[in-house]
């Protein structure tokens, strides 16, 4: 073993959008290993959820991630409502399918934008952006709000989608598709751009299932795995989709699922307008008096990979344990994989090219040695650590 | 005595070639924004950046040299300037210069790259480490192709190293871009002007989404300022030596002189685009990139330039 180099990326820096660290050690230019550490913003959104009724829930869990902030109320939404074992009106699931195919296109745009930014391509950042706009302003006219939609409810949606909201949505719809199929261009016939990210962090399929990575940083490694296909839940099974795999594993592929996918939304959306004008308007809601004991599960393909909500109800009106897993939490450990043997230019693009969500990601209460298996700290004495750092800046500071 | 100090801080040096270059550097950033569909900062905004690094806190990293660190930017600067000099003398035609000029400017240029890489590996940063091994890789790659690219440019001219006279030549018997060989040694100059300005696709030194701007991560405040106004100036003085090696240089008669500003203008607009449009490659790429297919591209120039065409 040679002399290693500590290149730190974060926990400020400009390629996380979240505080983050990861030790990359080097050897010059070669990335040898990395270690990531979390717990910079760590909320407890948990133990908050069971202090608000089912109903607020939907508010707290969406703020969990300002991309995704339909796919956690999603997956929230089908563990809940699996408790009474509610089946919700039509209409509904077509809606609920909207925004989410919509959150789909708004968080791929996001992240192709990013990955050009990572690259040092900001015109493509600044003009994946900018087509992301008509998406953002098509959520604020169909739900209210260009984030946190605070679109869901307990057996429904809150607000309906009117005939003309639906023309509105299927001429952004067509704008977006000619957008994409330029970004598309730009991105698969740049020479530059293939030897960028051709062969860089590639994950076998094998990885795939060692590290129990999800979404489309699995089927880019050929993995066919797709939550709305493989359990269906709102109108997943009532409208004509395919599921997109690319086979190369590496960053190309990825890029290649994500605005592939897109295509594949925007035909979702196409198909839910068309079926919206079978139903009747107004049947968007059933009535949900309680929720008994129980224990429901939900899951939900947000477009980093599978949400996972656990909830269990002792009959009262909030929740009793509240369990999230997002998709960041497994596809992050992936890294150790991807980044390694790389040099540093692809380490940062291999660790950008899961779309990682640090805050979903956040989970601790516990600190134990891994390999000894000892106990070093509990939840309560690092909230006890904190308390007392933050004593002693303040004396420090003389606040 | 005098009078060499008037050159080294008025004109042609220090205040014009800054503000000019200040000029252009808004020019870059506009083309950028409008590029990128965005509003683009205001024609001021350059001198506004100096003034606010000037008056904000300089800190100075506590490991590593300190006094190297400081002295850095100072010589980056003064490279900068000195090359401005001894580039635009000759180009306004107010002196001509010396024997073998063009070699003392090729080694000038080299000095703002160094003494950022100076900088960087005194302050003890290791993003500015790796910053500075890949500065130091890049200035390996780019300085072949440029040195083979002038050998063309010196044969074409009647074996004159001085850049007066390669202007002189270009003005009586045409500008050099006019040649097959003068294309070609363009295109490969382009691309190390590209690269002795840290512009994408040849930014990996500075890499901000990788290493946070590395060479120059931990300059601050007034080192930074420096550094910047060294930047404007060699934003000015690069493509103006492209003007004065392929496009006959520049005139000042009358309706010439809006001709000889489109020329500079014309060269930032070309590296301008080529930075919007493509990705930041990696530093073996780049490597690569040169040794092989530029060295080609500027010995193919040579043989051209050999035949006369």
């Amino acid at each position: 073993m040679g002399k290693r180099t500590l290149v730190p990326l974060g926990p400020y820096h400009p390629l996380l959008e979240e505080p983050e660290f990861f030790k990359l050690y080097c050897d010059g230019e070669i990335v040898k290993e990395v270690i990531w550490e979390t717990g910079y913003n760590h909320r407890g959104i948990e133990k908050l959820c069971q202090s608000k009724t089912f109903e607020q829930v939907f508010y707290v869990v969406e703020r969990i991630c300002g991309i995704c902030s339909t796919s956690h109320p999603f997956a929230y939404a089908n563990a809940v409502e699996s408790i009474p074992d509610v089946e919700i009106p039509e209409r509904a699931k077509y809606i609920r399918t909207i925004v989410g195919e919509l959150e789909r296109i708004h968080s791929h745009l996001l992240w192709v934008g990013l990955a050009g930014h990572f690259l040092g391509y900001n015109t493509v950042f600044m003009w994946a952006w900018k087509y992301r706009e008509p998406v953002l302003d098509m959520f604020e006219i169909i739900t209210g709000n260009r984030n946190n939609y605070a679109m869901f409810t307990i057996g429904g949606v809150r607000r309906d989608i009117s005939p003309e909201q639906a023309t509105q949505l299927l001429k952004v719809l067509d704008d977006v598709e000619v957008k994409t199929t330029m970004l598309v261009g730009a991105v698969m016939d740049d020479p530059v751009i293939h030897a960028r990210l051709k062969g860089v962090g590639v994950l076998t399929a094998k990885d795939i299932h060692d590290f129990g990575a999800v979404g489309p940083t699995a089927r880019a490694s050929g993995v066919d795995i797709d939550v709305r296909r493989d359990d269906p839940y709102a109108a997943y099974d009532m409208v004509d989709w395919k599921v997109i795999t690319a086979s190369g594993g590496d960053v190309f592929a990825k890029a290649e699922v994500r605005l592939l996918e897109m295509y594949e939304s925007i035909s979702i959306i196409k198909q839910c307008l068309e079926a919206l004008k079978k139903t009747e308007a107004g049947d968007i809601k059933v009535k949900v008096k309680e929720i008994p004991p129980g224990i429901g599960i939900g899951h939900a393909e947000a477009p980093r990979g599978e949400v996972f909500h656990f909830v269990k109800s002792d009959g009262g009106n909030s929740p009793i344990r509240h369990k999230i897993r997002a998709p960041s939490y497994t596809n992050i450990p992936t890294f150790r994989r991807s980044c390694v043997g790389g040099t540093i230019s692809d380490a940062t693009i291999a660790t950008a090219a899961v779309d990682p969500c640090y805050c979903c990601t956040e989970r601790m209460s516990h600190v134990f040695d891994y390999t000894t298996g000892k106990h070093i700290m509990s939840a309560a004495e690092l909230i006890k650590l904190s308390q007392e750092k933050t004593k002693n800046l303040k004396t420090k500071l003389k606040v | 005595m005098g009078k060499e100090i008037f050159y080294f801080l008025i004109f042609p040096g220090l205040l014009f070639s800054g503000i000019v270059g200040g000029f252009l550097s808004w020019f870059d950033r506009k083309i950028t924004a409008r590029v990128q569909f965005r509003q683009g900062p205001p024609l001021l905004q350059p001198l506004y950046d100096f003034i606010k690094l000037l008056t904000k806190e300089t800190l100075i990293p506590k490991k590593g040299s300190q006094f190297t660190f400081f002295v850095a930017p100072i010589l980056a600067l003064f490279g900068a300037v000195i090359s401005a000099v001894f580039i635009l003398l000759p180009l306004f035609g107010i002196k001509t210069g010396f024997v073998g000029d063009l070699i003392v400017i090729i080694y000038l240029l080299n000095i703002p790259s160094l003494s950022y890489m100076i900088g960087a590996l005194a302050s003890g940063n290791p993003l500015a480490a790796v910053g500075a091994s890949r500065e130091m890789k890049l200035i390996l790659s780019y300085e072949v192709p440029f040195l083979l690219v002038l050998i063309s440019i010196i044969l074409k001219s009647g074996m004159s190293i001085k850049l007066s006279e390669i202007i002189a030549f270009q003005a009586a018997n045409g500008a050099f871009i006019g040649s097959v060989s003068g294309v070609i040694g363009f295109i490969v100059i382009l691309m190390c002007i590209q690269a002795k300005l840290g512009l994408v696709p040849f930014d990996m030194a500075e890499g901000e989404g990788e290493i946070c701007d590395g060479i120059t991560i931990e300059f601050s405040g007034t080192t930074y300022a420096l550094v910047n106004l060294a930047k404007y100036i060699m934003l000015f003085v690069l493509p103006a030596l492209v003007v004065g090696l392929f496009f006959a240089g520049m005139n000042f008669e009358g309706i010439n002189i809006l001709w000889s500003v489109l020329k500079v203008v014309l060269v930032v607009l070309l590296v301008t685009l080529i930075r919007n449009t493509s990705p930041r490659v990696r530093i073996d790429q780049a490597m690569r990139f040169f040794w092989i297919w530029m060295n080609l591209l500027a010995i193919v120039s040579i043989i051209l330039a050999i035949f006369g065409l």
